[in-house]
């Protein structure tokens, strides 16, 4: 079964964020394919690459990062949501003439057709928010 | 297939359990996570809404967010079924539709 994801929550604010992660991994390896991750309002947070959590403790956005790696998961950050937090990939980052960026590597910028089409073309959508 | 309801606040912060309760269908599920969790102990002030909805429809808790809270599964409301993270990707499998109650 094919599932979209939808995270509205950042890593500190809310344990949606975790759910998240923890119901993918699940779905994953419950054999089932995640069509895509998409990442709205404070979820962004989740895609900074300059978080730096204690090193006991659970890295999210790393944890995102490595999914996304093994599973050639779809990680997307909705592009209004993200600039407004100060959420920026490179080409954002020069196009405002700001001197860095901090998208994570395994996610991409895009807009909100992208959690639409995620909505027609998974079988379940799932909201994790507060 | 029925809908599936997935609450995650606590009932004594937020509504969102009562709202649920009231407009979910017979033969819903209705899966408590994150914070809700806490409605499931025995003798809370929302247990009897719980067991009367329990009538006709199925009632779940995620379990790791049960032990989180410390809270030992022989305190839980009978017939309130404990699920882990795989219990409740099968569950989304099983209903047709998922309603996240935020």
């Amino acid at each position: 079964m094919k599932f979209g994801i939808m995270v509205n929550t950042g890593p500190y604010t809310h344990q949606a964020a975790h759910t998240a992660y923890q119901f993918t991994r699940a779905a994953l390896a419950s054999g089932h394919e995640i069509y895509r991750v998409f990442f709205y309002h404070d979820g962004v947070h989740n895609a900074s690459r300059l978080t730096v959590p204690p090193q006991d403790e659970n890295n999210l956005i790393q944890q995102w990062s490595d999914l996304a790696d093994a599973h050639n998961l779809d990680l997307v950050v909705c592009v209004a949501a993200a600039q407004r937090r100060g959420l920026l990939d490179a080409e954002t980052a020069a196009r405002h003439g700001k001197d860095a960026h901090n998208l994570a590597p395994g996610f991409r910028i895009s807009g909100l057709g992208q959690l639409v089409e995620a909505g027609i073309e998974a079988d379940r959508l799932l909201v994790f928010g507060d | 297939m029925a809908m599936l309801h997935i609450v995650n606040q606590s009932p004594f912060e937020r509504d969102s359990l009562a709202s649920c309760l009231t407009l979910s269908l017979p033969g819903a599920g209705i899966l408590l996570i994150e914070d809700a969790v806490v409605a499931v102990r025995t003798g809370s002030r929302v247990a009897e809404d719980l067991l009367a909805a329990m009538t006709d429809r199925h009632i779940y808790a995620l379990g790791p967010d049960l032990d989180a809270r410390g809270i030992a599964r022989d305190t839980i409301l009978p017939g309130i079924r404990c699920v882990d993270y795989a219990g409740f990707v099968q569950l989304t499998t099983e209903h047709n539709t998922l309603q996240s109650w935020l």
